[in-house]
């Protein structure tokens, strides 16, 4: 149930923004957390919950990584 | 091959052929158990690497009583119940909601809590109850649903709560079940939170705790993190800890402007949970101000299985597998279940059963 899916903000309006996932567009709840559009964000049951931070391929690369090292 | 496919390769030929001591992580949240099914994850361990499925789907942990007091409330000529498409088929002591819409019940789905403002402006001499189940992730919707319904001065609205919290559960977990050596940690609980949330746990417990994403490849790096995590905890006394494998989402303090919204309104509070028992502390309820909100919440405390042969109390704490239950995919089915391990997408049974799981 804590399903929540990233998607691109496309318009801002006074309480909601208008957010494309993959060319669906819906408008979620806003206010939790500053957005601009074309910002990246984690949307769940229609409220923006949180803003993605870019790089997610570097990351997990750096994690392996630091996993490895530890050893 | 490209740099991440050969770290792919090299996880998965660890995690196949680890021979050491058995090593059990739980993943606590039910999108980790649907997403560990859909990926196949499970099918690349090692017969010694366990993954166990955990209290974390909101809607196998809702006691019957609550169900019940939906029906009831749906029943009444002038209330309607709102609700995630989730809790529909949950079945109470008795029935259903969906079985008590079938006999003329108002209950509707929705998409989103926010959902009920339009209907409740559309109705205005109509009752809207939201069946407010969830954890921490959904937590902040109601908090936002409740910012509306005050600043709007919307008196036909009201939650019926059941909400609940992490660190109760799995310091309950860690104290009653005995063979559980690590966790994957819920992201989107973690996206709210923080991954901060579970450090206390992890030192008291001396257990890893790997915050975990939804995709394939780092929910598979979480899978392996956390497994090493507890092999060079056994091999090396290298301490426990938590680390964050979903950074593209999670932060070690999550969302502050959420966790003060969720403070505004909510307060602790002893919960009960499905086939469980009460946990202290493991539950949110409305503050005393804002009581006129609430549509009894504090009065359901009973909890009956609807058939003595279902195993979903033990599966839920991870001491039993869907399969060792007598009733699995014959007596309970996701066209029929007995159990709401059954019902949900995200239950455990309904997930072992769907991609013919047996581990």
């Amino acid at each position: 149930m804590c399903v929540a899916l990233p998607g691109k903000v496309v318009e801002i309006y006074e309480k909601d923004a208008l957010v494309d996932f993959n060319g669906n567009r819906v408008r979620a709840i806003a206010g939790l957390v500053p957005i601009a559009v074309g910002d990246y964000v984690l949307v769940h049951a229609g409220c923006i919950l949180q803003k993605l931070s870019a790089g997610e391929a570097q990351d997990m690369i750096d994690l392996f990584e630091e996993l490895e090292d530890a050893q | 091959m490209t740099d991440i496919s050969y770290k792919i390769t090299q996880m998965k030929s660890w995690l196949a052929a680890y021979d050491g001591p058995d090593i059990s992580v739980m993943e606590v949240c039910g999108s980790h158990t649907a997403a560990i099914s859909k990926y196949g994850i499970s099918g690349l361990l090692s017969p010694k690497l366990h993954l166990i499925s955990g209290p974390g789907c909101p809607v196998c942990v809702t006691p019957t009583g609550y169900i019940d007091r939906l029906i009831g409330l749906s029943m009444e000529a002038d209330t309607t119940v709102v609700t995630f498409g989730d809790l529909i088929r949950v079945p109470g002591r008795e029935k259903s909601l969906a079985e008590a819409k079938g006999e003329g019940a108002s209950v509707v789905m929705v998409y989103s809590p926010m959902d009920i403002l339009r209907l409740a402006k559309e109705k205005p001499a109509q009752h809207f109850v939201f069946a407010a189940v969830g954890f921490e992730t959904t937590a902040p919707v109601y908090a936002m649903l409740m910012e509306q319904l005050v600043e709007e001065q919307i008196a036909n609205v009201q939650l019926l709560t059941a909400l609940k919290t992490m660190p109760p559960v799995i310091r309950w977990l860690c104290e009653h079940s005995g063979k559980i050596d690590g966790f994957l940690a819920p992201g989107h609980v973690a996206a709210v939170t923080g991954a901060e949330l579970f450090i206390p746990l992890a030192k008291r417990y001396q257990m890893p705790f790997g915050v975990a994403g939804f995709g394939a490849e780092e929910l598979l790096l979480a899978v392996y993190g956390t497994f090493r995590a507890v092999q060079q905890y056994r091999e090396c006394g290298m301490a426990p800890t938590v680390k964050n494998y979903y950074p593209s989402v999670v932060t070690a303090q999550g969302n502050p402007c959420a966790k003060v919204l969720v403070e505004k309104y909510f307060e602790p509070c002893d919960a009960l949970w499905r086939g469980i028992g009460v946990i202290e502390g493991s539950g949110r309820r409305l503050k005393s101000e804002y009581a006129g909100f609430d549509a009894g919440s504090e009065l359901l405390m009973e909890d009956h299985k609807k058939n003595q042969a279902c195993r979903c109390d033990q599966i839920l704490m991870g001491r039993a597998l869907p399969g060792d239950c007598p009733l699995f995919g014959t007596g309970c089915t996701p066209l029929h279940p007995q159990g709401a391990c059954m019902v949900s997408e995200e239950g455990s049974c309904h997930q072992y059963l769907m991609f013919h799981r047996t581990r």
